[in-house]
């Protein structure tokens, strides 16, 4: 089966005068993990129920593989969806489940049982096939969830929050058992998520989010390293954002006043020798500082009354546990490690 | 020519995009609001026509020409005025007498350990599930002059002789109320049953007596439920008829039972109907009562607040 | 709830209160039991000497077994009718939501509001306009109109609470809006249908103002003819019948909870 690309054309849904998709346009490539973040509200659940064919669009395309399916119901349009909750159906168990795609493809009893268990195989769950669906833990619900979108090999999959109502170790793991599911079958997966760091593990290109609008649309390093906006910096992971005053540079060069720069707070560090000749050095008081294990958390409160944030890894953090409040401290950073962005925006 | 025209913007997607969806969720609305056809229909004509039939009929002749004169007959009859007063003195007295009892059972039902008070409730609902008839048959054994509660009541000389408790109004406020109590006492529980225990041991920490915490915080918090109780008890008593032709025996007439006789002994349908439509009002006039009553209640509720 | 005050007077006077109040709701119901195993043509309490003959009239009786089987066909007639209306109508306001939620919920409960007696002469007047005063039909859809609201407030927190994200799932997978409704919704929801079903039958059973005017002859209903021997004479036929009416009503109401438990 070969992947197939999604294009969606300035599509528009409003509840109201709440606006959830603001004429949303995007091309998604064949066979892409493409992953849609964003904070609860942004409109990445309602692009994904748009596709799937339960919300409807007061304007725009949807174009799968070159088709239009904008006004095809749900059960007419093949796509695979593992649901927030799973979906489960808890009247029947975990093999019917998943064959009951097949059985409305009007497939043999035989033939859907067949294929019913090699999907189950595939979640390595052959072995519960006759059980209910009550009596499986959390995970192995996910993965029936997931047997079951894929079992009737459908050209697209979309995925809800999948990995939400699981607990950590066991949504890390799903995360790339995920992952390795859609490179064996190359199936075009739209995922949702409002975990960047789940984004950043799984995808192929993310999508941000925010107000109905796609912010952002890059693969996940350049999205974290080189974000476009104050929001997506901030939302992708610790940002600090600085005005050029708020610098000096270690070899004399001014910076602008006007230029803002997004430093991430493991790009801060103590020692300046890091950084080499070219780099940034911010100076101020220590605010506040935290103990997390694998490193420390310390919050500069720089002359200008802004304060930043370091995150400085432990076996580097030598003179973090005598800091105390109001201490001088001097931070630096590499000038590559100085990503420029527009000014904040004003909303 | 070339300027402006290869100026425009190329034309927005043909806009029967936008109408086809706009079709589409029509068509889904019209499907789920077909779903609630066959009960509109049956609603509609098993209950609305005939209601609207008797609107109707209580301004028509026999002949079917339009005419006053039922609603004449009606207004300047004595007998109707009296089965009104009955009417409303027997709801009223009902409500009153289910407070009396309905409350402190509701109390006590709602500070009781919810297994002991699930138990109990039991044979709170046991009357609502066993036939009106079948209690007022069993409310006929125990009133009547040689019944269970006279045999009781002369033998323990708390009355010389036996009383008339049944076949007059006694009885059939007896009745009505043995009715209505369950459907009573369940909202009001229930009301009592969601206030927090905390707000209680509150009062009682900042020195409230038990009284006094019943006053200002038990009965105001239960107060929804007893409204909603106190609605149930008028929509049902206004238009009672079973009772009142059983345990009444012929002495009592509310409203439901003088239309009966005018449509069984005087086949007077244009005056049944006016008879209807009088009790259709006071059904109206209880609920817009209550409906004010509730509204007062939120008032005064937020300049507390 | 009362645990804050140290008022056993009080708590002793509340339950005294509440016992002899709980003994006035049930004691109706419980006086009828011995009176029927009564030998005598008296209402006599207690009863001198036990006998069957009460039930043996009863069951002798062509009248009062044919105002049974009257009773009992409406009763499954009722359910069959109003049951998979009030279904469709709850899952319609679900869907619909919002003001045309609101407006069909009034709508379809306002039947149990009005009282009783207009219902009746209301149908009695559009019947005999159409000459069916006294069909089995009639009483029927009186009685199916009483049962709706009653299903309707049975099924609607059920259908409100069903996990709507399974027919979607469903959907997606490629079933359409009525077999997803039929293959997922339906059979989850068949304890709840069951009970309204039942109360919708206990509906139709009780509903005695309806059939007193709409039924006659041949399909006079088991209420009505109490109705009228209870009026007429009373003698303790009635309470043989009243008596097996409280042992099949409490032991469906005690199965159906048995089964809600379980």
């Amino acid at each position: 089966m070969t992947p197939i690309p999604i294009t969606l054309d300035a599509l528009r849904k409003t509840y109201g005068d709440y606006v959830a998709l603001d004429d949303v346009s995007l091309a998604i490539r064949p066979g892409e993990f493409l992953t849609l973040l964003g904070p609860s509200g942004s409109g990445k659940t309602t692009l994904l129920m748009a596709l799937a064919g339960f919300v409807r669009p007061e304007a725009g395309r949807i174009l799968i593989g070159g088709r239009d399916v904008t006004r095809l119901a749900p059960n007419r349009r093949d796509i695979g969806i593992v649901f927030q909750n799973y979906a489960l159906f808890p009247h029947m168990d975990v093999l019917a489940n998943v064959e009951y795609p097949l059985r409305l493809r009007k497939v043999s009893r035989r033939q859907a049982r067949e294929r019913a268990m090699a999907a189950l195989a595939r979640v390595k769950l052959d072995a519960f096939a006759g059980r209910d669906i009550s009596q499986l833990s959390g995970g192995q619900r996910q993965r029936v969830a997931l047997a079951r979108a894929i079992v009737f090999e459908p050209r697209i999959m979309l995925m809800d929050e999948p990995l939400s109502a699981l607990d950590k170790n066991l949504r890390e793991h799903m995360q790339l058992e995920i992952r390795r599911l859609h490179d064996d079958l190359g199936i075009t997966t739209i995922y949702v998520t409002h975990d960047q760091r789940e984004a950043l593990t799984m995808s192929d290109r993310i999508a941000v989010m925010k107000d109905g609008c796609i912010r952002q649309i890059d693969a996940p390093q350049d999205i974290y390293s080189r974000p476009g906006s104050g929001f997506v910096a901030e939302f992708m992971g610790e940002a600090n954002i600085l005005a050029g005053g708020d610098c000096a540079t270690l070899d004399g060069t001014a910076l602008s006043s006007a230029a803002t720069l997004m430093i991430r707070a493991e790009n801060l560090h103590l020692d300046a020798r890091t950084c080499g000749t070219d780099g940034l050095r911010l100076e101020g008081r220590l605010a506040g500082k935290a103990y997390r294990g694998e490193n420390w958390l310390l919050q500069v409160a720089l002359a200008s009354g802004k304060e930043v944030m370091l995150s400085i890894p432990a076996a580097a953090a030598a003179g973090c546990e005598t800091l105390a409040p109001g201490d001088p401290v001097a931070a630096f950073a590499a000038r590559r490690h100085a990503h420029p962005i527009p000014a904040p925006e004003a909303a | 020519m070339t300027g402006p025209a290869a100026m425009t913007a190329p034309a927005p997607p043909a806009d029967d995009g936008r109408a086809g969806l706009r079709r589409d969720a029509q068509r889904e609305r019209a499907f789920f609001l077909s779903l609630s056809l066959p009960a509109l229909v049956l609603v509609g004509l098993c209950a609305m026509l005939p209601i609207l039939w008797i609107l109707r009929q209580s301004v028509l002749t026999l002949r079917g020409e339009f005419t006053l004169a039922n609603w004449e007959k009606l207004l300047s009859s004595s007998l109707t005025w009296k089965s009104v007063w009955t009417t409303v003195e027997l709801s009223g007295a009902t409500l009153v007498l289910c407070m009396a009892l309905g409350i402190p059972l509701a109390l006590a039902l709602a500070s009781a350990p919810q297994k002991l008070a699930n138990r109990l409730l039991i044979l709170v609902m046991l009357p609502l599930w066993t036939s009106i008839l079948v209690r007022t048959y069993g409310w006929l054994v125990l009133l009547r002059r040689d019944g269970l509660v006279n045999q009781a009541l002369t033998g323990t000389g708390i009355a010389s002789e036996p009383l008339a408790l049944v076949y007059n109004f006694t009885g059939t406020l007896i009745g009505m109320v043995h009715f209505m109590l369950p459907l009573f006492v369940l909202p009001v529980y229930a009301a009592m049953r969601d206030i927090d225990g905390n707000a209680i041991r509150a009062a009682a920490s900042m020195g409230a007596s038990l009284p006094r915490t019943l006053a200002t915080v038990v009965l105001p918090l239960a107060a929804g439920g007893i409204r909603s109780g106190a609605m149930i008890v008028f929509i049902y008593t206004l238009g009672f008829f079973i009772t009142p032709a059983v345990l009444g025996g012929g002495q009592v007439s509310p409203v439901a039972i003088r239309i009966e006789k005018v449509m069984s002994t005087f086949q007077d349908w244009g005056q049944a109907s006016a008879l209807g439509v009088l009790l259709l009002i006071l059904v109206a006039m209880a609920a817009a009562m209550l409906a004010a009553a509730r509204r007062l209640a939120g008032r005064k509720g937020r300049t507390h607040a | 709830m009362l645990d804050a005050f140290d008022a056993r007077g009080f708590r002793a006077g509340l339950w005294i209160y509440a016992g002899a109040v709980l003994a006035f709701l049930i004691l109706p119901t419980l006086i009828v039991i011995p009176i029927s195993f009564s030998a005598s043509d008296l209402l006599e309490f207690p009863p001198r000497d036990f006998s069957l003959r009460w039930y043996e009239t009863f069951f002798g009786s062509p009248t009062w077994m044919a105002a049974l089987r009257t009773s009992l066909i409406l009763g499954l007639l009722t359910a069959a009718l109003a049951v998979p209306a009030a279904l469709l109508a709850c899952i319609s306001m679900d869907r619909l939501g919002g003001r045309t939620a609101k407006a069909l919920g009034g709508y379809v409960l306002a039947p149990s509001v009005i009282p009783g007696i207009l219902l009746a002469i209301g149908l009695f007047f559009v019947l005999a306009r159409l000459r069916l005063v006294g069909t089995l039909g009639g009483v029927l859809i009186g009685h199916v109109v009483l049962a709706i609201p009653v299903a309707v407030i049975v099924l609607r927190p059920a259908v409100a609470r069903f996990d709507w994200g399974q027919v979607m799932a469903a959907r997606s997978l490629g079933a359409g809006w009525a077999r997803a409704l039929v293959q997922i919704l339906l059979p989850q929801m068949s304890f709840t249908l069951m009970t309204a079903a039942l109360m919708a039958f206990l509906t139709s059973l009780d509903e005695a103002v309806i059939s007193i005017f709409v039924s006659s002859g041949q399909n006079a209903t088991l209420p009505k003819l109490m109705f009228l021997s209870l009026r007429d004479q009373i003698d303790p036929t009635i309470a043989a019948i009243s008596t097996l009416w409280s042992v099949l009503v409490i032991g469906i109401v005690l199965i159906v909870n048995a089964r809600r438990k379980a």
